[in-house]
């Protein structure tokens, strides 16, 4: 057995959180934020390692 | 798989290698273009950047773990220099950038506390054991490494877990937020990188080390995807809250109850929870950097013909050990060697520089440890 084995696994895995993810919490294509955080006016909302709930 | 189907299998791709390759970048341009359409032009963008990382991280061999490795069994500083240089660049840019943008950009900045410090130095025992960071076990698990792929969904459930107790440990006692910011942020910080080089390049054996060119090309790309990452999501590149995401998403469509958690049940959290992972910046850039090795791997001619390792029973149990103790430490250590370290530094957060100490004390046990636990076979 390769690495062929293993990436290959890597990518199912990735592929089937995605459609599964897809398919229980589908994105909303008509409410997307503007193209780029800089100059869009929004405060930054996205969640990070650094963040603690309010 | 047979010795005879390997062999096949690489005769073949090295006979038509141009048609697998552009195979690959019709796949991830396409890929890019379908979230583009279902998800939004911001988030197929981040999708880009995430396989920028990869690409360069895989493709130049450049990450976190090695080059601190290397400094501590051999004294060479070579690759920490790079690191440093592309924490430099960012912070040149993001630092004066982040203060004139009116909270449209955020930096990574979080409280110096009793946990971080302990979560980072755990963090650094772990990541010497599997060899690999939060940015270096998703190269690992996308380029086939088998020890990256088992310890890759551990990582996820430590992080998962740490967020879990988070605001516990937090409560043990922590500083307020201490930040460098704008152009004095700047002046701080780079004196302070320069410091640590100045060590480095001190405690290095005299004419015994050149940084490699692919070194300074890889810190230079790293250092404008980092920017890039700032300036299209408004916040700094990280691992760790998207790992923990995926594991508390599968733990609520099993039917677990989160409400028991100050951090998951905290109402941004759990809304990020209901919302798609692909509308998540941390995992779409953590999907792009699996996707982006696995490109890099199969580009090459014999990427994937490396044969799985045979390591003792010890080893695989270490590596879920260590998976999970990656998660959980660095969920407390608020950050990883990307979210602490990198981006901490590069936008003035003091927790980065603690984090930098705590990580490379707790290196120093992991690299001593790694050889015991069977995870190589020479000693160092």
């Amino acid at each position: 057995m390769t690495r062929k084995l293993t990436a290959s696994i890597a990518m199912l895995l990735i592929a089937g959180l995605i459609v599964t993810d897809y398919i229980v919490s589908p994105p909303n294509p008509y409410q997307t934020p503007s193209i780029v955080a800089l100059g869009s006016g929004a405060a930054s909302a996205g969640g990070f390692c650094g963040a603690l709930p309010d | 798989m047979t010795a005879v189907a390997d062999q096949s299998d690489f005769q073949a791709s090295t006979k038509r290698p141009y048609l697998k390759r552009t195979g690959l970048i019709l796949a991830a341009l396409a890929t890019v273009f379908v979230v583009a359409l279902l998800v939004g032009i911001r988030y197929a963008l981040m999708l880009s950047v995430g396989l920028g990382f990869g690409l360069v991280l895989e493709g130049l061999r450049f990450g976190f773990a090695g080059p601190w490795r290397a400094m501590i069994l051999r004294r060479d500083p070579s690759g920490i220099f790079a690191q440093l240089f592309a924490i430099a660049i960012v912070t040149v840019v993001a630092l004066p950038l982040i203060q004139a943008s009116g909270g449209e950009l955020i930096g990574a900045q979080a409280p110096v506390g009793f946990a971080m410090v302990a979560g980072a130095f755990v963090f650094g025992i772990a990541m010497q054991v599997v060899l690999g960071c939060g940015s270096g076990t998703l190269v690992n698990a996308g380029s086939g490494n088998p020890i990256g792929l088992l310890a890759l969904p551990f990582f996820a459930l430590g992080s998962f877990a740490g967020a879990w107790n988070l605001i516990w440990w937090t409560d043990l006692g922590s500083l307020p937020i201490i930040t460098f910011d704008g152009w004095s942020g700047v002046a701080i910080t780079l004196s302070l990188l320069a410091a640590v080089a100045a060590v480095l390049w001190r405690l290095a054996p005299t004419g015994q080390w050149s940084v490699p060119g692919r070194y300074w090309i890889a810190a230079l790309i790293i250092a404008a995807l980092a920017l890039a990452n700032l300036v299209i999501a408004g916040q700094p590149w990280g691992v760790v809250y998207g790992l923990g995401l995926w594991a508390a998403k599968g733990a609520t469509l099993v039917g677990a109850d989160l409400s028991g958690s100050a951090f998951w049940a905290a109402s941004e959290s759990a809304e990020r929870v209901q919302s798609s992972l692909l509308n998540d910046y941390t995992s779409l850039t953590n999907i792009g950097i699996m996707a982006g090795a696995f490109l890099v791997a199969s580009w090459r001619l014999n990427g994937f013909s490396q044969k799985l390792p045979k390591l003792p029973m010890r080893a695989w149990v270490a590596t879920i050990i260590a998976g999970f103790l990656l998660g959980y430490s660095s969920r407390l250590a608020f950050g990883c060697n990307v979210g602490a370290f990198f981006s901490g530094i590069s936008t003035g957060s003091l927790h980065g520089w603690v984090w930098f100490a705590a990580a490379f004390a707790g290196s120093i046990y992991g690299v001593r440890l790694r050889p015991l636990l069977g995870l190589e076979a020479r000693q160092p």
